[in-house]
Parts: C-alpha cells; sequence; structure tokens
C-alpha cells in the first residue's frame, strides 16, 4: 500500500477507535492484485471494501481526473460523511486527486493534514504548508489527505490478515458507476461516515 | 526360467550369514528408539513404506512422494499465505532489532509485544481456539522469513510452539486443548519442552525426574530438573517427561516407563535458573528448570501413560521440517549478503565475482541453499499429505539445512573477509546462533545413526521375509523370482534398479540416471552389510555415517530433481538457473555418493577406521594429544 494511503486508513480506524467514526469502507481502482492491498486495509481496521476493477492495459491510461470523477460518484452512492486520502502516489507524484474529487463534490477540502480533531460539529485540521503549520476547520462531509507526520501507521497483524478474509469485498466496474472512462489508481481511498 | 539356477546360487550365497535376528538393535539413543514403534510389527510381516527414504534402503525408488513437486496449496491458501508473507517480512525488517536482541540477550519487551500481537506465537494452533490454524508448509514459509532476520527470536517462537505445546497439539485430548491453547497461541502464556537432563542428553529414555502416583491416586507428584531448556524461565506451561511407575499387562509387574505430562508454573514447586550465557541465540531464554514435589493432576497426562517416550519422538519428528525452511531463510540472507559484497568489491582491478574463487564459493552457497529449500518443502508438503512416515525424510533436513546454513554463513563471512569478522555487520552473529542447529533437536551424530538404522532395519525385516520364503520356496515362487531376477541382473551388471528418467524433465536426464545409479548401490550396500553384519552392524558407525551421508545426498538429489523439473515444465523465468543449479549438485552429490559407499568395501579404508578407533583410544587415555612435541619439551 501506498505510505502516504497507509496513513489515511491508521486515521480512520483511529477515528473509529475513538468512536467518531462509525464505519470504514476501502476502495481501491484497478486489476484484481488491487485486492491484497485492499486486504490490508480491511486487516488494518476497514470494515469492508470495493474494488472497482480495471484490467491492467487500461489502467495504464488512467489519471487523476478519472480517480476523482470515481471516487466521488461512490462517496455519493456510499452515502459516506468523510473522505480520506493520502496526499499523493508515490510513483508519479501527482498530488491532485484530493483536489478534484473536493471540486466534483463541492465538499470542503483539508490537504496535508497533520492533525485531525473534531470539535463539536466540524473538523479542526492542521495542514503542513510551506513554512508551516495551518490550522483550518471544515464542515462535514468533507474531503481529507493525509501527510507524512498524521501517524504511524500500525501493522496488519495475521490474525487480524486472517479475520480480514470474512469481511466483504466487493467487485465492481466502472460501469456500475455509469462512467466508461477506465479508472484506476494504486492508492487507497479511505471513507468513513460520522457517528 | 533361464534365470533360475541363478537364483539358487545367489541366495545360496548370502543364506548361512543371513540368520542373525536384524530386529533386534538395542542402541538407545534419542532419535533411533522411535523404531520401538513398529519393532513388534516388523516380525509379523514387513510393511510396505510408502517414504522414499525408507525405500531406498531396499534398493527401490518408490517416488509418490517425491514426483511430482508436491503441491498441496489450494488457490485460498496460497491467497492467504501471500497476504501473510509481507507484513511477516516487514515486522522483522521494521521492527526486530537483531543485533539489540542479541545485546540485551532477550526478545526486546516491544517486540515480544508486537511479536505476540502478530499472531506468530500460535501460527499452527487451529482457528477454533484462536491460533491462526496454519499448514505445515504455510507455517514453514513464514518461518523461513523469522529465519531470515532472527535466528534468536526463531527459537523462542520454536521453542514455544514447534515443540514446547506441539505435544498438545498432537496428543491433547479436547479439554487439554480447550484449556491451554487459547491462551498459548496469543502469547499470554509461553511454552516449553523439558526432556533433557544433566545426566541424559541424546540418551533421553535414561532420564531421571520422576512422577510417583500420589496416595489417593488424584494425582502425581514430580520431581526432578532439567537443563537447558529454551524458554525455561519465561514459560509458564511446561511439556515434562518423566518416569513412572507402569504396570506391564504382559509380564504383570511394574516398570519405569517415560510418560509426559502437562505442568503449569502455578501448581508450585516449579522454579527456574538464571538465563544461560550461550555462544548463540542469546536472544533466546535458555535455563535449567526445577521441579519440587509438583503435583500434577492426573488429567494433565499428555498421550497415554507410559507412552512419554513415543510423545517425545513424535513432537521432535514434527517440528524437525521447520528448522530446515528456517534455514534456507538464513542461508538466503548470508548469499544476498555475499553476493552484494562481490558485486561491489574491487580488488587488483576486478569485482571480487570475477574471480573463480569467488564464483565457486557463490555457486555452492546458493546450491545447498536450493538443496535445503527443496527438502524443507517437500517434506512439509508430504506432511500435509498426511502422511506419517517422514521420520527419516525429516532429519535428513535436519542434518542437511544445519550444515548446509553453516557452510553458507561461513562462507559469506569468508567473502566479506575482515568486513564479515566485524560485529557491526551482523554475520558474526548468524555464524554464532547457527551453530546450535548441528547440536540441539537431536544431535546431527546421533540423528545419523538414525537415518541410517532406521533405514537398514526397514530392508532387514524385508530381507528376513526372504528368508522365511526360503524355507518353503515352491509356496513363495513369485517373490523368489522377484528379487532373484533382481539380484542376477546386479550380479551380471545389468541395470536393475529403479529408473527416473520417466519422472523428470529431459534436461535432468543425466542427473536423473545418476541418481539411479545410486540408488541401486546404495541397496545393494546395504544388504551386504546386513549380511555381513547382521545386528552387530549398530556398532559400525564409522560405516553407518558413510550409509547415512549417503542417504541425506540421495534424497538431496530426488528432492532437487523434482523441483527443478517442476519449475523447467512451468517454465519458470529461473528454469535455466535452477538447471545449472540442480545439474551440478547431482553431479557431485553422485561422485561423493559412490565414494562413501566403496569405502565400506574398501579393506584398506576400513583398516583405517580401526585404526581410527585406535588413535581416538590413545589420546583420551592420555588426557591430551599423545604425540611428543617436535621440539621435544
Amino acid at each position: 500500500m501506498n505510505p502516504f494511503d497507509e496513513i489515511a486508513v491508521e486515521e480512520a480506524v483511529r477515528l473509529k477507535e475513538k468512536k467518531i467514526a462509525k464505519e470504514i469502507i476501502a476502495v481501491s481502482f484497478g486489476p484484481t492484485q488491487c485486492q491484497e492491498t485492499l486486504r490490508t486495509a480491511l486487516a488494518m481496521g476497514a470494515d469492508k471494501a470495493i474494488l472497482v476493477e480495471v484490467p491492467a492495459k487500461e489502467y495504464e491510461t488512467m489519471q487523476p481526473y478519472h480517480v476523482s470523477k470515481l471516487l466521488s460518484k461512490i462517496a455519493q452512492e456510499e452515502k459516506v460523511d468523510l473522505l480520506f486520502l493520502g496526499k499523493q502516489a508515490i510513483d508519479d507524484d501527482c498530488n491532485q486527486t484530493a483536489q478534484m474529487t473536493a471540486a466534483f463534490l463541492d465538499w470542503p477540502q483539508a490537504t496535508f493534514a497533520s492533525r485531525i480533531e473534531k470539535t463539536n460539529e466540524n473538523l479542526k485540521v492542521t495542514r503542513e504548508i510551506d513554512g508551516g503549520l495551518e490550522n483550518i476547520e471544515v464542515k462535514i462531509p468533507a474531503v481529507i489527505s493525509a501527510d507524512l507526520r498524521l501517524n504511524e501507521p500500525r501493522y496488519a497483524t495475521l490474525p487480524n490478515i486472517m479475520k480480514a478474509k470474512k469481511k466483504p469485498l466487493a467487485k465492481k466496474k466502472p460501469a456500475d458507476y455509469g462512467l466508461r472512462t477506465p479508472q484506476c489508481w494504486h492508492n487507497i481511498y479511505v471513507i468513513y461516515g460520522l457517528v | 526360467m533361464l534365470r533360475l539356477p541363478q537364483i539358487g546360487r545367489i541366495i545360496a550365497v548370502f543364506r548361512p550369514k543371513a540368520t542373525n535376528n536384524l530386529l533386534t538393535f538395542g542402541l538407545r539413543t534419542t532419535a533411533v528408539a522411535q523404531k520401538t514403534q513398529w519393532r513388534g510389527k516388523a516380525t509379523q510381516s514387513p510393511r510396505e513404506s510408502r517414504s522414499f527414504a525408507m525405500s531406498l534402503f531396499r534398493g527401490q525408488a518408490i517416488t509418490d512422494q517425491i514426483f511430482p513437486y508436491p503441491e498441496v496449496l489450494d488457490e485460498d491458501q496460497k491467497q492467504t499465505l501471500t497476504e501473510l508473507v509481507d507484513p511477516c517480512a516487514k515486522f522483522f525488517e521494521e521492527v526486530n532489532d537483531a543485533t539489540k536482541n542479541d545485546q540485551i540477550e532477550k526478545v526486546d519487551d516491544e517486540t515480544l509485544q508486537g511479536l505476540k500481537e502478530m499472531g506468530a506465537f500460535g501460527l499452527q494452533v487451529p482457528l477454533d481456539f484462536g491460533g491462526l490454524g496454519l499448514t505445515n508448509t504455510m507455517y514453514a514459509r513464514l518461518v523461513e522469513i523469522v529465519g531470515a532476520h532472527d535466528l534468536g527470536v526463531g527459537i523462542t517462537l520454536g521453542a514455544h510452539q514447534s515443540i514446547g505445546f506441539k505435544g498438545i497439539l498432537l496428543f491433547g485430548n479436547q479439554e487439554q486443548k480447550k484449556k491451554y491453547l487459547p491462551s498459548l497461541a496469543i502469547g499470554e502464556q509461553i511454552a516449553c519442552f523439558c526432556l533433557t537432563e544433566p545426566s541424559s542428553g541424546s540418551d533421553a529414555s535414561s532420564i531421571r525426574s520422576r512422577a510417583e502416583l500420589s496416595e489417593d491416586g488424584s494425582h502425581y507428584i514430580l520431581n526432578g530438573s532439567k537443563i537447558w531448556i529454551s524458554n525455561g524461565g519465561i514459560a509458564d506451561i511446561f511439556t515434562v517427561f518423566a518416569q513412572t511407575r507402569v504396570l506391564d499387562d504382559k509380564l504383570g509387574t511394574e516398570r519405569d516407563k517415560v510418560t509426559a505430562f502437562i505442568v503449569e508454573r502455578n501448581f508450585g514447586g516449579v522454579s527456574s535458573g538464571l538465563p544461560e550465557k550461550k555462544m548463540g541465540i542469546k536472544a533466546s531464554n535458555t535455563a535449567e528448570v526445577y521441579f519440587d514435589n509438583v503435583q500434577i493432576p492426573k488429567e494433565n497426562i499428555l498421550g497415554e501413560i507410559g507412552d512419554g517416550f513415543k510423545v517425545a519422538m513424535n513432537i521432535l519428528n514434527n517440528g524437525r521440517f521447520g528448522m530446515a525452511a528456517c534455514l534456507s531463510g538464513t542461508m538466503k540472507s548470508c548469499i544476498t549478503a555475499a553476493a552484494a559484497h562481490a558485486g561491489q568489491r574491487t580488488q587488483f582491478g576486478r569485482r571480487l565475482e570475477s574471480f573463480g574463487s569467488i564464483q565457486e564459493k557463490i555457486a555452492r552457497m546458493s546450491m545447498v541453499q536450493y538443496v535445503t529449500e527443496s527438502m524443507a518443502y517437500m517434506v512439509s508438503a508430504n506432511m500435509d499429505q498426511g502422511s506419517t512416515e517422514f521420520q527419516i525424510e525429516a532429519a535428513i533436513s535436519k542434518i542437511y539445512a544445519s550444515e548446509a546454513a553453516w557452510y553458507c554463513a561461513d562462507e559469506a563471512v569468508q567473502i566479506l573477509g575482515g568486513l564479515g569478522y566485524m560485529k557491526d555487520f551482523g554475520l558474526e552473529r548468524v555464524v554464532r546462533d547457527l551453530r546450535i542447529f548441528r547440536i540441539f533437536e537431536g544431535t546431527n551424530d546421533i540423528l545419523r545413526l538414525f537415518v541410517a538404522l532406521t533405514g537398514i532395519q526397514y530392508a532387514g525385516s524385508h530381507l528376513k521375509e526372504l528368508q522365511k520364503a526360503l524355507k518353503n520356496p515352491a509356496a513363495n515362487l513369485g517373490l523368489l523370482v522377484d528379487v532373484g531376477a533382481t539380484r542376477a541382473k546386479r550380479i551380471v551388471g545389468l541395470t536393475s534398479g529403479p529408473s527416473l528418467k520417466e519422472y523428470v524433465h529431459p534436461d535432468l536426464t543425466d542427473s536423473a540416471d545418476k541418481t539411479a545409479k545410486c540408488i541401486t548401490l546404495f541397496g545393494e550396500i546395504v544388504e551386504s552389510l546386513l549380511i555381513k553384519h547382521g545386528k552387530k552392524i549398530v556398532e559400525e558407525q564409522f560405516i553407518l555415517n558413510r550409509i547415512a551421508d549417503s542417504a541425506i545426498n540421495i534424497y538431496a538429489m530426488v528432492s532437487t530433481l523434482s523441483r527443478t523439473s517442476r519449475s523447467l515444465e512451468q517454465k519458470l523465468p529461473s528454469a535455466t538457473h535452477e538447471t545449472l543449479l540442480c545439474n551440478v549438485f547431482c553431479e557431485e552429490a553422485h561422485d561423493q555418493v559412490r565414494e562413501y559407499l566403496k569405502i565400506t568395501k574398501d579393506q584398506q579404508k576400513l583398516k583405517n577406521f580401526q585404526k581410527m578407533s585406535m588413535i581416538s583410544r590413545d589420546i583420551v587415555e592420555y588426557g591430551s594429544t599423545a604425540a611428543t612435541h617436535p621440539l621435544g619439551f
């Protein structure tokens, strides 16, 4: 799993442990092998997973634009309150998906998060920006992207990996979301619902 | 029909000498006593073993467990295992610190806790009891990762589950399993295996710890002490072997027999010594354990009363495959280090890897690693297939792996030179850690005798049947013709023995032929040794060691042939490389086997054995080297 995505998953699991989040859905786009990455997310504590299968060849042509589009559709369909992403992939380092997804959904965004707190109905997010830290408050639903210092992700333990095998992993196609363009990214997108 | 006169002649040659009772070897050793299990059966009608190594001693090749290379994981298990491998490796790369564990002489608390959460303490405990429910093959794959990183941790985990509570898994009743396994699986309680005593090492049936039935018959009272117990100082649950009075049904008298017990530290009266200071595997706790009037409830007998020896041997037999897998991981790390250095270091204006001396080392290291890996996963697969006769194969894999790993680590240090000798590089720790593997869980010396004698006894039981058949040749003509034909061919120089050609890929035909020749020759030598020595073969350890070494090499050859054939058939990208490994190995192993076997018939060499006995006796009598110093003082 992409390290930033791993941090995103970890933060989601921590929010659930603090009883702030109710359910965590891990999402990935790509060839069938992506389900191994999803299983890791499930082993870390996600409740269910969705794999939108994109054949390897089409996957190569994927751009953040496609991913964002698809992600926003899933967010709406699953009626999630928060969309959690790693800030960027570590191959092409695009750093665009979170921002574009927020735009498609017309939700507030808090990128490069290094600290997240719940304040009443909103989230207080500390962002890592050039030259320092910025504190902002976002209304929910929102899109957040995780930066390096947000947390240290836990290890997927072997018993949890075994248990994760029993958690639901739904396989979908882009067409199921009304999209024809193949969409894939190696990233994991974490979506969770607030209590 | 033409061959019949010849049969008569050949049989007549060995008939007068072959009357010794071949079934009563009396060597009391940890491993050899295993054969008591089937001693009785053998006197009736000899079994046809499906074990390759067993059949080898009759000059046959029973190949169902060998060819094709067994694949036992179904799709789901494969998927699970793939998912487990990475996180496990990551834990050892990022969390565990082998150097630190070695320095503080224990597994760092945080790491230990991490390992427990990881599930590493209950890999083979069934899911219902809170473990991971892994098969032997899956276990082997994960243990390989441990072996690649930290043998001290490996022994902590192995002493716990590979022998510590393995008895409960194999012989425990439902209540015992329910009571102990859940807390053992998560490492809440640690287990250990208590067999060795100050006066009882390889000769395990001579233990003196004793458990007496209490007057009211409700419990046993255990007294005694055990030494060098891995996890002895940190364990909560002990699998303990002790003498008990057992009524012999046949004789109607009581006698001492070993019984296995599950002992809890909190029964009271259990104490342990300080951690021993050791050469290696320092992270693993080794301590003496004392039992002082420990009251053990009757329901804590493991297996049947008086069956303790069988329990102990089965536990050890079932654990050995893991060692081969573990060490193939260790060897891989050594090879990685050596290859990196050889590829980078420049001397005399050339990279080390361009020199023949280094190339030979790297090639040999890779060959023995390949062989060990092939054996380890063949044995684990055979076990998963439900084979119950893997004791020779398991013993061979333990011997081979521990020696191959020692060789690999030693050569890796050699290639790295001064760098390898430095503590900071980490290889010196591996060398220290590895040394114990040739000693514990049955020393390689005892296991060699076990391999040779178990096999010879099996061959002997068949030879005995032949003798019986000869008393009534008319009724047993079929058997006699079969055996006679084999021997006749052997004598007139036709290849009788097995052919392996049909099982291997065409690229390996030569190696397969050579292996088949070794098998035939081996069977012939075993038979002639039996005829010559009868039951006294037990005392011929110089010869038995050559027999064992030949068996080890032959098993190594077939395991490798089988694996390489599969790689070729599946057109794996590494198939060409594997073919190189396989062919060179088989070629050399063939020469070695012939050499070993030739010695057993060579009068000059046999005399040398006697001379060596004399040399040794002189030295021991003198108490040191006995030759006069070249300077005279």
